[in-house]
């Protein structure tokens, strides 16, 4: 039996074309993927994203613990900071991508709905293991997670949301209570627009959806609703890595080009594998590929370097904002330079494609 | 149920058949198309080429997938639909009219007639 989230009876009245994601019955679009890429591009949308996973940590050890499990130094973060970060392996894999925030009494970790079992049990023998002092709650399943993206979505809702959403910076968040409801809102996103993610409890979800969305189902409301096919796309377009596809547990993210958010000078789990990666220097690297034609390169497809296989793709579709065929694929590090020709084996068609610079898409 | 136009016929791999004279025209059907999502390429072969029945002619790419178009009915390939190099977008918007694909001089009449009635597919495909 799949998951439903607090927004379900809303995503069947509103027609979407329901899907099976990570175990949850999501909406993949209600009107169509393009529609809901250029909708949110040109003003804005909202995305259901309660099935992402939600962990609070509270305890006197809960700093010394993040800084344990996560590849970003916790301890210099601020109250109302949100920062993204990785969960890795001892050898170096990453377990999940998240987005860890310190708030006044605990630490909220959002991770990937299809990593969310795993990482439970991660950090449960992480704990056991370091006899560290805190507690850990799953509020995945008493909270809703929406996210609402576009350049006209911060004008739309600094009304209606609780707190100075307009004053708010970037992975900047705060938590205010409206109608007696607690809300936490986050300026982030995951698509490449401004915007931001509100977290409220399930039983409120409903009553959200109508103070947020208002005119959502009318043809010229500022935001319609989006479902995970243009997140996708969005994603993809803004150069953000996606788990499963550009992540996983083999594939380290100095070679993902996230060495930003790894903080190789203190220990956690996975620095001393990452640390022989970064003075080696990863084997391949995560590039950006503008192929010609409309084709599109799909996960796994190889590339190719005269006759040579010299890389895989990773993700790849059709740009509805740049009307080209875009990818992201690991290729040999030696070849991982800006205006390299490759080509990407489409099912035994040789399709000419270029190194460009990531994100394909910046607003 | 879904609605399929009448005098259609149909192959277990979603595409479509009308029979004018001796010339079939072939698509996909509205199921397929909303299974693929939008549509953002397609490939076809050149006029005056041979298809077979049963036999690959062409691909469909969408924003989710990749399929391969599969043709009822022997022939040559008499017209392709030109729009859909600028308008893939019609196959998911007007599978049966304007989204067709390919019309085929077909060699063997009897393919066509052997082909799936609408009942016959939407049983075969779950619909």
């Amino acid at each position: 039996m799949l998951k439903r989230t607090p927004f379900y009876d809303f995503h069947v009245s509103a027609g979407a074309k329901l899907v099976d994601f990570a175990g949850w019955e999501m909406p993949l679009h209600y009107r169509g993927i393009i529609d809901e890429h250029e909708q949110t591009r040109r003003s804005g949308s909202m995305f259901d994203v309660s099935h992402m996973g939600r962990l609070h940590f509270t305890g006197k050890d809960a700093v010394a613990f993040l800084d344990r499990v996560l590849t970003r130094n916790v301890s210099a973060q601020k109250v109302g900071q949100s920062r993204y970060s990785l969960v890795c392996n001892e050898s170096g894999g990453v377990l999940d991508d998240v987005i860890i925030s310190r708030d006044q009494k605990n630490w909220i970790l959002v991770c990937n709905a299809s990593n969310r079992e795993k990482l439970v049990k991660h950090f449960g023998d992480v704990r056991r293991a370091g006899s560290f002092d805190l507690d850990m709650s799953d509020q995945t399943e008493s909270t809703a997670m929406v996210a609402i993206q576009g350049p006209k979505v911060i004008e739309k809702l600094a009304d209606v949301l609780p707190g100075d959403v307009r004053g708010l910076k970037r992975y900047q968040f705060e938590t205010g209570s409206l109608m007696m409801t607690k809300f936490t809102v986050f300026r982030s996103g995951y698509t490449g627009e401004d915007g931001v993610e509100v977290v409220l409890p399930a039983r409120m979800a409903s009553m959200a959806m109508r103070l947020l969305a208002g005119k959502l189902d009318k043809p010229d409301a500022t935001i319609r609703p989006a479902g995970l096919g243009a997140r996708d796309t969005l994603r993809l377009e803004a150069g953000m890595p996606l788990y499963g596809h550009e992540l996983s547990e083999t594939l380290d993210p100095l070679s993902a080009g996230l060495e930003w958010a790894v903080d190789l000078s203190k220990d956690f789990i996975g620095a001393v594998a990452l640390r022989d990666i970064a003075s080696a220097g990863p084997k391949r690297k995560l590039i950006g590929l503008e192929l010609e034609g409309r084709r599109i390169a799909r996960q796994g497809m190889p590339i190719k370097s005269a006759d040579a296989i010299v890389g895989e793709v990773t993700s790849g579709t059709f740009s509805p904002t740049l009307q080209k065929s875009i990818a992201m694929a690991y290729v040999d590090a030696p070849l991982a330079i800006e205006g390299t020709a490759l080509t990407a084996d489409i099912k035994g068609s040789l399709t000419p494609a270029k190194i460009v610079k990531l994100p394909f898409y910046k607003r | 149920m879904a609605q399929l136009p009448a005098n259609y016929r149909y192959l277990e791999t979603h595409e479509w058949h009308r029979l004018d004279g001796d010339i079939v025209t072939i698509g996909i059907t509205q199921i397929a198309a909303d299974e693929l999502t939008d549509v953002t390429y397609v490939s076809l072969p050149k006029i005056g080429a041979k298809v077979q029945a049963n036999q690959k002619f062409g691909e469909v790419d969408s924003v989710k997938a990749n399929s391969d178009l599969y043709s009822g009915v022997s022939g040559t390939v008499t017209e392709i639909n030109a729009q859909l190099a600028d308008n893939p977008g019609l196959v998911n918007n007007d599978p049966y009219e304007a989204g067709w694909m390919i019309k085929v001089q077909a060699s063997d009449p009897k393919e066509f007639a052997a082909l799936l009635g609408s009942e016959e597919y939407l049983k075969k495909t779950g619909h």
